[in-house]
Formats: C-alpha cells, structure tokens, sequence
C-alpha cells in the first residue's frame, strides 16, 4: 500500500491513464495550432478539438456549440458570473448565491459588489442544502443571476438542481452552476436541469490540471462580456490559443466518467460507507457534517469531538486528508462552509474531508479506519476534556477564560 | 507544516501524561487555556514534604506544539522545588523546542499551567494550615 493513503479525492485527482495516453501524441508529433486552417497540423489539432468539445456536451446533455474551454473552474465561474452581470447590467444588478460556494464564485460576486452590484448570500439549512422557499423570496425583478453548486467541495452535499432550474427558469433568472464537483460524479443534464451556464473542471474528473469548460446555454441565448480579448476564440467568449493536449484530456476523461459514472459511484460509495460505518461504529462523539443522502459518493466529512484538530492531521500523517480548519496559516480559522452548516468552532476545528475515488481500494479504507480510530482513541485519551466528559462535567456549562 | 523534531519526539512519545488524584493535599492541579482557543492544557504536580516535585502529570487538548510543550514542563518540573519550577520562564520552553513564532502561545500557556498548578497546591496548604 502506497503511504501516505490519497483520500483527497475532491482536492484533485490523479490523471487516468487512459486519459494521458490520449493525451500523449498531441505534445510532440501533432503539435499544430487548431486555429490554423492553411495546413494539416491545425485541420489534425481542430478535429481533436471538435471531438474533445463533443465529448464535454454529451456528458451534461448539451451541443458542443455551448462549450467554451477556460482554464478551470475557477475561470469558468469568473466568466459565467462577472461575464453575465456585465453584459446585463442594465437589465438588473442584483445576483443570489450561497454562503457555501466556491471561492471562486464568492470572491467573483464580492467583486462585483464593489461594482454597484447587489448580492444576496443565502444562509443553508443544517444539512447545507438551499432552502428553495428562501431562495424564491429572493428573487427581485432586479436579479439576474442565480449561482448555486451542483455539489459542495467539503461536505459533499448535491443541490435539489432541478427545482432551482425550474424556479430561476420561471423567474427569469440565468441559473450558474459550478459543477466542478458534480460533473462526472453525478447525472447532470443541463436541460433536465435547466442549467443556463455550468463551470466544469478537468483536474476533479482524472484529467489533467489547467483546464476546464463553461457551458453557456444557446436557446434561450445567454450572453457574456469576455474577460479575455484577443484573437476572438471560443467565438469571442474566451480568446487565447486552445491548449490541444489539455482539451484532448479533457474530452477523454468526460468521455469515460459517462461510461463508468454509475459503477464507479456505486462502488465509491460502497467504500464511503464502509469507511463513515467503520469510523462512526468504534468512536462516539463523532459528527457527520452535511446531509448522509443527498450527498456525494466520495465524500465523508466528520467531526471529532474532544480532539483538536492539528493534532488529528499530525496523528493521521499516512492519510492524505483536508481539514476543516486552515491550521497551516497563522491564524487558525475553521472552515466558513462548516460554520455556515451551525457546525460550532470546535467542532469546525477537528472535521476531516475524506474524499474518495476511482482508485481507492477497501484494503485502504480498512487501514484508514484502524489509523484514525486510534489516532482519536489516543488523543482523547491525553485531552482532559475528553478526561471531563468521562467524569460526567457538562461541558456547556463550562466558562473557559479566553487567551 | 513541518515540526521540530523535539516537538514530534514529545507528540509521538508524551512523557507523563495522566492524572494524579486531584483532591490529595500534595497535587496541585492547573487548567488553562479554553477549547474554543483550540488549546486546554491540565498540569498536576505532587509536591514531597520536603518541598519538592516528585511527580508531575499532563493532559492537553492541542495542537502538536501544545502537546509538546506540556510533556516538556512534567519533564522539567520534576525534582524542583515550588521556587524553581516557578521559574521556568516561557521563553526557555519556546527556545527548547524551537517553537515558531505562531506557536509561542502555547509555551506561554504551558508556563501558565505550571503557576496556575502551584497556585492550586499552595491554597491547599494554607487552607490546611487553617485547618479548615
């Protein structure tokens, strides 16, 4: 077993094999620019490109026309959000979002609000799902834009997608979608959906990093105001040399999450399971974070009470984890998504993301189990809060001199 | 994140760690810290009747350097008397364990576990003093 065991599935991924050998030749032997139309190196690169756009539309159900290749999700969510509010500014300024987003989608809509635009951070229930009631009491003739994920990137929760579409669609509303951790991993049609612009990601689905997609819905029209000018690719939406290899990889590893998708969840989930049973059977005062069923299949998030979370990661160091709290910065600041969910600030500071995937064996879940469980065991073992609880202290009714 | 290798070698192997009866009138107990700070450190120290510390225990919920520094201070306590574990200074412990400049907290309150501790045994005495 190769140490420390990879359970950083939503982090990255590692590139599939199969994807870089489709990769491969696109380096070296067919290096040509698909922009050219005067030679065979670019008509060669062109149809990989054709064929990498067509790969990308049928696993979200839409026309390779709506496709627009970025660097990622986080330029896809950039260009769906500030692209769309410029292009209808006059339209309407106000735009609706989750407390739990991305960054990338938050940070773009703190940005914009320097900008004269009005944005409404709606707050999740306890299990990190929107309230749709909260959400159409939202909506003012002045909103544009809904941006809500497909699935959250810590605790794993999948949006109700179909009942925001329908809701944004009745309402008038362009919906945005960042789907970097729903693409490939859950069914996703834009049009069952209702999806008007859906951020797609590469590097979260076996492909190579640096790249990504925007779907940007044709009928009803959605337009955009480019962030990036030039040579007026992607028919204006997105100029810049089109990165062959990488669009190649792209293609490939969509093409095979739609072939593998519902396998590879049922036996990713399967794992999960064995793992949060494994964890929550030997351990008490331990909290799943995030709905248990609408939930991603390789995504565990649980807190560990009465253990303190650096400490945890530093006795866990032969799993590659995420914590919920950022402890490698000075200061130690728990994670907004958690805290957004009610998890208090303790419990924030000791929650683990385990993500899993494609090439996680049950012989590293069992290994991960027995890693963790002692790991608590012995902390909480030197913790004299876990030493109070044992005593019978309430705890809550503890006053703690702040330091 | 990397550790210092002291700081790792206390984690991986904490010295004293445990409890020491906290109503006998030679332990002296000291809680500080708050959970909510992501640090609580519980030192207990056993003073002989000639004055000084013949054991001392720790628990700590921390990070590794919390950690440390604890297992560090029971070491360092041991065989002093009050006035001499007394004067440990919070400095030394950093120094000791080349704490980083984000975790001088944590020497800091292990240097206030050891007051707060001798404080806790020397009420004791008066109290016993007093007869009461």
């Amino acid at each position: 077993m190769k140490l420390p065991i990879y359970m950083d599935y939503q982090a990255t991924t590692p590139v599939d094999p199969q994807v870089m050998e489709a990769m491969l030749p696109w380096f070296v032997e067919k290096f040509g620019n698909p922009a050219s139309r005067s030679h065979a190196y670019g008509w060669e690169a062109d149809e990989a490109v054709t064929l990498a756009r067509k790969q990308v539309a049928t696993l979200i159900g839409a026309d390779p026309r709506e496709i627009v290749f970025t660097s990622g999700a986080t330029e896809s969510d950039n260009l769906a959000i500030w692209g769309v509010a410029q292009f209808y500014r006059e339209k309407g300024n106000h735009i609706i979002t989750l407390t739990t987003e991305h960054k990338a989608v938050l940070d773009t809509c703190r940005y914009l609000e320097s900008d004269g635009f009005t944005v409404t951070y709606l707050p999740v229930q306890p299990n990190g799902l929107v309230n749709l009631a909260a959400l159409e009491a939202a909506i003012t003739p002045q909103t544009i834009l809904v941006s809500i994920m497909a699935v959250n990137n810590e605790v794993g929760v999948i949006q109700p997608l179909e009942a925001i579409g329908r809701l944004c669609r009745q309402r008038k509303v362009f919906f945005h979608c960042d789907g970097a951790q729903g693409v490939g991993k859950i069914p996703m049609d834009v049009n069952v959906m209702n999806i008007d612009l859906l951020s797609i990601s590469a590097h979260k689905i076996y492909g190579p990093k640096g790249v990504g997609a925007l779907y940007v819905r044709r009928q009803p029209r959605v337009r955009l105001k480019a962030i990036m000018h030039g040579g007026g690719h992607e028919r204006g939406m997105r100029s810049g040399t089109l990165p062959t290899p990488l669009l190649v990889g792209l293609g490939e590893a969509c093409r095979i999450a739609g072939v593998v998708m519902a396998t590879e969840q049922s036996q990713t989930l399967a794992l999960r399971e064995r793992l949060r049973i494994g964890i929550m059977s030997r351990l008490t005062h331990v909290e799943l974070n995030g709905d248990l069923h609408a939930r991603v299949a390789g995504n565990l998030n649980i807190s560990f009470n009465y253990v303190e979370g650096e400490s945890l990661m530093m006795a866990i160091k032969n799993v590659a984890v995420s914590s919920g709290s950022a402890c490698t910065s000075a200061s130690l600041e728990p994670s907004y998504v958690l805290r957004a969910l009610g998890v208090n600030e303790e419990m924030a500071h000791t929650s683990i993301r385990f993500g899993l995937g494609r090439f996680t064996t049950a012989q590293e879940v069992d290994h991960v189990i027995e890693i963790v469980v002692s790991a608590v065991n012995k902390l909480r073992e030197m913790s004299p809060l876990w030493e109070m609880v044992q005593d019978g202290v309430d705890m809550t009714s503890l006053q703690w001199a702040a330091h | 994140m990397s550790y210092n290798e002291k700081v790792l070698d206390h984690y991986e192997n904490p010295r004293n760690v445990g409890s020491l009866d906290k109503m006998d009138a030679q332990v002296g107990t000291g809680m500080v810290g708050a959970p909510a700070c992501g640090d609580v450190m519980k030192l207990q120290i056993r003073v002989s009747a000639d004055g000084i510390i013949d054991d001392a225990k720790f628990k700590t919920f921390g990070c590794g350097s919390a950690i440390a520094a604890s297992s560090l201070v029971t070491e360092w306590v041991k065989g002093k008397s009050i006035d001499e574990a007394l004067a440990i200074k919070n400095k030394e412990i950093a120094d000791e364990l080349a704490l980083p400049p984000v975790k001088i907290h944590c020497s800091v309150l292990a240097e206030d576990a050891i007051k707060s501790a001798v404080a806790d045994y020397r009420s004791k005495q008066s109290q016993q003093a007093k007869g009461v």
